[in-house]
């Protein structure tokens, strides 16, 4: 379960609040859904979870299964199994795919003191959950995202996903940029790891990712809050309404 | 005057140091004028163009500092690889140390053994093609080398050598001062390979001159190992024929100072020449590129790629130039170098070059310094990698290209295994 409770964040280097007291609870192996417009915060929510620099925590918390990620280094997060899907995956010459995902499993692997896989029991997982997502062997051979297409990037970021096996899985944006068959495709490989003990937090701007990946419970977010908490119907009228509607009640 | 007075009385300082040795009339002769071409340059300080970043004033000293034997238990660098191996200690051929120098498609020769005879093959190349180096920039230290070498090998290919050629230089004495000049011509067709490695001496020159005739390929791999103490000023001369083919490839870690040049010159069409470098220095190290070539010929191709890994104040020179002379139409010339910053207290210094006289030729070069690339690092820890391996695996992905210009699988393999070697170490 992962709980967010009153979490304020402002940028690094300048006096700016981005999060202004978000409370959110995803318990386990449920989808939730945060839909926003531009600028609402969402995506720094995503980034702060995952631990990248340049934010300050002023206030709050937010912990995973109990433990507090926030005290945690990204690495170590990953361990606990939380696992960002990124809006831009990042592109690393030279690092090869297949170098890259076992590198990750095995550090995983370590930190939580299990054996590293050995190769070709590696070789055995990435083909099958490659495979899957029709990701094909050239690709894996190739750098980190050097030259991947849109789609190919965020179809790499499931196969990731797939592999590491997280608990608490954010999904930030991952239907931008990518045409309907490509959405398909990615939502397709989300559903198959949606699990009892697996949980969701899918960030879009749109409802169309959730016709595909249905949620359990949509939030809205803006200037930093959650706004509005509902069923899937909320997202619908989002779709209908835009957010204005909704922003107004709050104003 | 003063200033050239006192210039001069420390370069007779240095000659004395390292006497020329008697040898046959051939060699005599040689050594002879690399000793007036060095009256003539002087020896370097810091006003020459070429020597601002690197002090030269270890290597003019009439002798080295002493340089502690480094103790390494690590297996040496090339030892799983099927090669004949030829060892020099201090700079001394080490005969019971080296296999039996026997290889078929191969005549191998000791400088020293050469130079008695009055009259060898090496004497249409010993000196020959660093005296031609030396225009249009001085390499005082390689004419020092010619002029006073005690040893070496000679090396004429006639055919294709199924196995590398490797010579190890090892390092016993505290004030090991050392003077190694090598040459090898590859005839008409002919291919080999060649290893260097070995920490060599507390200070350590070595020429190594290559002809390299038409239609014939010369791969040269060299790793500069762990002592760090020793110094170390090396020259590579190459000339190329029309459709030959020249490819090196150095590792450098650590080393308080090493300058490594590489002086190539393309006198034929259709040739094609690539010199590569990884550099990994912490701290007290000084790591100098060097690299002039010539296209003197058409349709010729020439890569630099020169990479170093600094950190705790290490400095980097890369000085790299492509001289494209008139008539060499259709040269394809490309220069990168880049220095990769672990921390703020490093220092890269990079002096890129092209002087092109023909209109039809594509040249291009680039250099960067940088640091580690924040959204990579943050991405590969976001799925649960390290941070120290996650650098690691930046580092040697910062190095790759340089490392790609190795042919060899086995031979790549154990460079990389070097290098992660001293990754894990940090040293």
């Amino acid at each position: 379960m992962l709980e967010i409770k009153d979490l304020h964040v402002k940028l690094d280097e300048e006096d700016k609040q981005i999060l202004k007291g978000v409370n959110l609870t995803v318990p386990t192996g449920k989808v939730h859904a945060i839909m926003g417009p531009n600028g609402s915060g969402k995506s720094t929510l995503s980034y702060v979870l995952a631990g990248r620099e340049g934010y300050e925590v002023t206030q709050g918390s937010a912990t995973l299964d109990g433990v507090d990620l926030l005290d945690l280094d990204p690495e170590e997060r990953a361990a606990e199994g939380l696992f960002l899907a990124f809006q831009y995956p990042v592109e690393i010459p030279g690092v090869s795919n297949m170098t890259f995902l076992r590198t990750a499993v095995n550090a995983q692997r370590k930190a939580r003191g299990e054996e590293p896989l050995s190769a070709t029991d590696f070789l055995k997982l990435v083909r099958a959950k490659a495979k899957a997502l029709k990701i094909d062997a050239d690709m894996l051979k190739r750098p980190v995202n050097v030259g991947f297409s849109g789609g190919e990037k965020k179809r790499n970021e499931i196969l990731q996903m797939a592999i590491l096996a997280p608990k608490m899985c954010i999904l930030d944006e991952t239907d931008s940029g990518l045409d309907v068959d490509a959405m398909k495709l990615v939502a397709e490989g989300v559903n198959a790891l949606r699990a009892p003990d697996r949980s969701f937090l899918v960030i879009t701007h749109y409802q169309r990712l959730l016709d595909h990946i249905e949620p359990d419970v949509v939030h809205i977010m803006a200037d930093g809050r959650i706004v509005k908490t509902g069923g899937p119907e909320l997202a619908l009228e989002v779709e209908h309404n835009g957010y204005a509607d909704i922003l107004e009640e709050f104003a | 005057m003063a200033v050239a007075k006192a210039k001069s009385a420390g370069l007779e300082e240095r000659l004395a140091a390292c006497p020329v040795p008697a040898g046959g009339r051939w060699i005599s002769a040689a050594r002879k004028a690399a000793v007036a071409r060095l009256q003539a340059m002087g020896l370097p300080d810091r006003r020459d163009e070429y020597w601002r970043f690197t002090r030269p004033d270890a290597l003019n000293s009439a002798s080295p500092a002493p340089a502690a034997v480094f103790e390494n238990s690590e297996k040496p660098v090339f030892d799983d690889i099927d090669r004949l191996k030829l060892v020099f200690t201090d700079g001394r051929f080490d005969a019971a140390a080296s296999d039996d120098p026997v290889l078929a498609g191969v005549e191998i020769t000791r400088l020293e053994e050469a130079a008695k005879s009055d009259i060898h093959w090496a004497r249409d190349l010993y000196g020959v093609l660093e005296e031609a180096g030396q225009t249009p920039v001085a390499r005082p230290f390689a004419a020092l080398n010619t002029a006073c070498a005690t040893d070496g090998i000679l090396i004429r290919v006639s055919g294709r050598v199924n196995r590398p050629i490797s010579l190890v230089y090892n390092h016993k004495s505290d004030a090991s001062d050392v003077n190694l000049h090598h040459i090898i011509q590859l005839e008409e067709g002919a291919e080999m390979t060649l290893l260097e490695n070995g920490p060599g001496a507390a200070r350590f020159s070595k020429v190594l001159e290559v002809d390299i005739a038409k239609g014939a390929s010369f791969h040269h791999i060299r790793a500069q190992g762990r002592d760090h103490e020793r110094l170390a000023i090396t020259h590579l001369f190459v000339r190329l024929a029309e459709e030959s083919r020249f490819k090196s490839f150095t590792l450098t870690a650590n080393g308080r100072l090493t300058r490594n040049e590489a002086v190539i010159t393309f006198t034929g069409d259709n040739a094609v020449a690539h010199v590569a470098g990884a550099a990994l220095g912490d701290g007290d190290f000084h790591h100098d590129d060097t690299v002039f070539v010539t296209h003197d010929a058409e349709t010729c191709e020439s890569r630099q790629v020169f990479k170093k890994v600094l950190r705790n104040g290490a400095v980097g020179v890369f000085q790299g130039k492509i001289l494209v002379k008139p008539g060499a139409q259709k040269t394809d010339g490309y220069q990168m170098s880049q220095a990769l910053m672990l921390d703020d207290d490093s220092q890269f210094l990079a002096k890129p070059e092209l002087e092109i006289y023909a209109d039809d030729v594509i040249c291009s070069h680039g250099s960067t310094t940088g640091a580690i690339d924040e959204e990579a690092f943050f991405y590969l820890r976001s799925r649960g990698v390290p941070a120290k391996t996650a650098e690691d695996l930046l580092v040697l992905a910062f190095l790759a290209t340089a490392l790609e210009e190795i042919e060899d699988a086995a031979i790549a393999e154990d460079m990389r295994s070097r290098l992660e070697g001293w990754l894990e170490r940090r040293r």
